[in-house]
């Protein structure tokens, strides 16, 4: 549904409101405005009790005690005497004290009122009501509080208060609580508000930054406002998410571009070979079988080519922590010393094994014997007959739980090649004129990433030493 | 050998049965489950060769309902999946063998040979006699028209395994496998190595050789050329 013009841009405003709202941030400051707003009124109306109530209570008290003395007065001085006292007291100028005394017929007597109050006592003989209706002594609309009584003599006498104090410190009361309730609300509204929009624009600089992402640019990254806040370590993870992601994405292109690449060389050797040898018409079945044994050959090769690179994308999947089970190190290095022995000796290279000591870590046992066997491998390789080859084991130091490290006395590798020679199917000048698919060392280190490990490459005067550092935590 | 492939691919399929048939085995096939389930139970056969990847079901979940049934017919996966978990999961759910696609025919024809013949020899030996050539397991040692032979231990582990298996081919593979644990080819042909370290010990000074190298497949322990 697509609404245009003006109507567009209200229902726009409308839904960016309802989506503030919606926000939790806007949630917390209405449900800590609500518990505010009843503190507050809790507050006051403690406050009310102790000061109103305290008042009332006062002025009953204090016109109970002077009914008591005017009873007294009636008692010894009569009528004429309570009257006068009456007349008197209800002269004192602004005084906000109420009496009458009339006969039981109603004929006023005495007093400050123009008639008696129709509002019926209650049965403690208290009675509430307006000054104004009956006269009062100030022409302001207040409420009083009194007392009334027959006299023997069938006199009735009112003696009672003027309320207005306690009404106007009631109406000022309940005003303040009003202002402060509504003002509340309304910074709390306010707050919340700018809250969750705070939170909002973060939020979508978020979503912005992941729909940028879905739309194939993945060098984008959320913004962080550097305040350290949950937000931003959120923020923070979901970059190192990406990073990863970035740095898998691009391995993955590489891959596929070296796929490309390597392969389509030896599947193009494989096809002109067949294909000459169907042009080559000849009566020999000698020479189509050497063609299919070729063939066999360089599929052979392709597929040991594949292999390794399942064998990485399986190490660098990393799916693969889970099934990670305590392996002895020394079992590992030993048995692939045991296989490379022999090919060592072949090429009458030395090749000395050193355990020096029983590490465990947790890991896959086979992609870790892939890896040593990998290290010797190129180790035999790489070194002129009669070399050394040394394969050293050691246990648990400070910053490691295991080492290995696989030494040679070949041509190393210089230093600034150390880091290209990690890719996959780099393979340097100097190692073209022997077998291999350049993928051996990318294994070895997608082995030691999957295991948290490090691959050191060093020069071992003269020669390469590859060392497999396991961190601490690898330790059993 | 009676041998039934349980493949939903038919080129896979007729391609198997075509090479099995050529190495003298007579073969059924089976294109899914259902059907495969169904020969497994009305006939007799000496091995089962198995895809994992079958319509509407995995061929484990096939195998361990045959082992649940009290088959033991000897059972072999083909997989596309290669990794050693796929591996360990198939070789739980009743598998004998796991070989991976694609696969040599050679090493097909001989790890189905290894399987039948390991049913066959189910009592334990100590001792393993080919020829003239004696392996003693309890006292690990090895003597040849009555000479003894100083093995290093792998080199008798290897020698074990190839006379355990005498007369069938083991393929580098299933030495490797078998001998190392390892379940994945090294760069180099290091059991080429090995086996010529083992024939300088065990074949060099005497007129008949016992290690027979089998081309394009692997090698064969057996005491007759034949």
């Amino acid at each position: 549904m697509k609404h245009e013009g003006a109507a567009g841009g209200l229902h726009g405003f409308l839904a960016a409101g309802l989506r503030l709202v919606r926000t939790t941030a806007f949630r917390l400051a209405l449900l800590y405005l609500a518990m505010f707003v009843l503190s507050v009124g809790l507050i006051l109306g403690v406050v009310y009790r102790t000061t109103a109530g305290f008042l009332e209570q006062e002025i009953g008290e204090t016109i109970a005690l002077e009914v008591a003395g005017l009873q007294d007065h009636y008692r010894i001085h009569g009528l004429p005497g309570l009257v006068d006292v009456v007349r008197a007291r209800s002269a004192v100028p602004n005084n906000n004290s109420i009496y009458l005394l009339a006969t039981s017929a109603g004929v006023i007597l005495a007093g400050n009122l123009s008639g008696w109050p129709a509002a019926v006592p209650n049965a403690s003989g208290w009675t509430h009501f307006k000054v104004a209706d009956y006269g009062g002594v100030t022409n302001r609309p207040s409420t009083a509080q009194a007392v009334t009584f027959t006299l023997p003599g069938q006199f009735r006498l009112l003696v009672g208060r003027d309320m207005s104090e306690i009404d106007q410190l009631r109406t000022r009361m309940f005003r303040s609580l009003g202002w402060i309730l509504g003002s509340t609300a309304l910074l709390g509204l306010g707050g919340g508000l700018l809250m969750s929009r705070g939170a909002m624009r973060r939020i979508e600089a978020i979503n912005r930054t992941t729909r940028q992402i879905m739309s194939g640019d993945l060098s984008d990254r959320v913004p962080r406002f550097g305040g350290g806040d949950e937000m931003d370590r959120l923020a923070g993870n979901l970059n190192a998410m990406l990073d990863r992601i970035e740095r898998l994405m691009t391995g993955m292109r590489q891959v596929t571009d070296s796929v490309a690449h390597d392969l389509r060389t030896p599947l193009t050797r494989l096809r002109s070979r067949i294909e000459l040898a169907l042009l080559h018409e000849t009566e020999d079945p000698e020479v189509y079988r050497t063609v299919l044994q070729d063939t066999i050959a360089e599929a052979d090769r392709l597929l040991a080519t594949f292999s390794a690179l399942l064998s990485i994308a399986e190490a660098e999947s990393g799916a693969k922590r889970q099934d990670f089970v305590p392996v002895e190190l020394a079992e590992v290095v030993e048995l692939a010393a045991d296989l490379y022995e022999p090919v060592a000796d072949e090429r009458d290279q030395r090749l000395s094994v050193d355990v020096r000591g029983k590490p465990t870590v947790r890991g896959n046992g086979q992609l870790l014997a892939q890896a040593v066997s990998n290290l010797l491998d190129n180790a035999i390789k790489y070194t002129p007959e009669g070399g050394a080859i040394s394969l050293v084991l050691e246990g648990p130091a400070p910053g490691r739980a295991a080492c290995i490290s696989v030494a040679d006395s070949g041509p190393g590798i210089p230093a600034d090649m150390r880091d290209k020679v990690l890719q996959r199917f780099v393979r340097l000048d100097t190692a073209r004129a022997s077998p291999g698919n350049g993928l051996g060392l990318s294994l070895v280190d997608a082995v030691a990433t999957l295991h948290g490990a490090r691959l050191e490459l060093d020069d071992n005067a003269p020669g390469l030493r590859v060392s497999l550092i396991f961190p601490p935590e690898a330790r059993r | 050998m009676k041998i039934l492939v349980i493949e939903d691919d038919r080129q896979a399929a007729s391609y198997l049965a075509k090479g099995l048939k050529e190495a003298g085995h007579v073969v059924d096939v089976a294109n899914d489950g259902k059907e495969g389930l169904f020969l497994a139970g009305a006939e007799h056969y000496d091995v089962m060769i198995v895809d994992r990847m079958l319509p509407g079901r995995d061929g484990l979940s096939l195998v361990q309902v045959l082992r649940a049934a009290g088959n033991d017919t000897p059972v072999l996966f083909l997989s596309a999946l290669g990794s050693v978990d796929d591996r360990v999961k198939g070789l739980k759910a009743g598998g004998d063998d796991y070989l991976t696609k694609p696969f040599a025919f050679s090493e097909l024809l001989a790890r189905i040979e290894v399987l039948v013949r390991r049913r066959g020899a189910a009592q334990p030996q100590t001792r393993l006699a080919v020829g003239d050539l004696e392996l003693d397991l309890l006292s690990r040692s090895v003597k040849r028209a009555g000479k003894a032979i100083d093995l290093l231990p792998r080199e008798f582990s290897l020698l074990e395994y190839l006379m355990r298996n005498a007369g069938s081919v083991v393929t580098r593979t299933m030495m490797l496998e078998n001998v190392w644990d390892y379940h994945f080819d090294p760069q180099t042909n290091v059991i080429d190595v090995h086996i010529a370290r083992l024939r300088q010990k065990i074949d060099k000074d005497f007129p008949t050789p016992l290690i027979h190298t089998v081309r394009g497949a692997g090698y064969s322990l057996r005491a007759a050329e034949g």
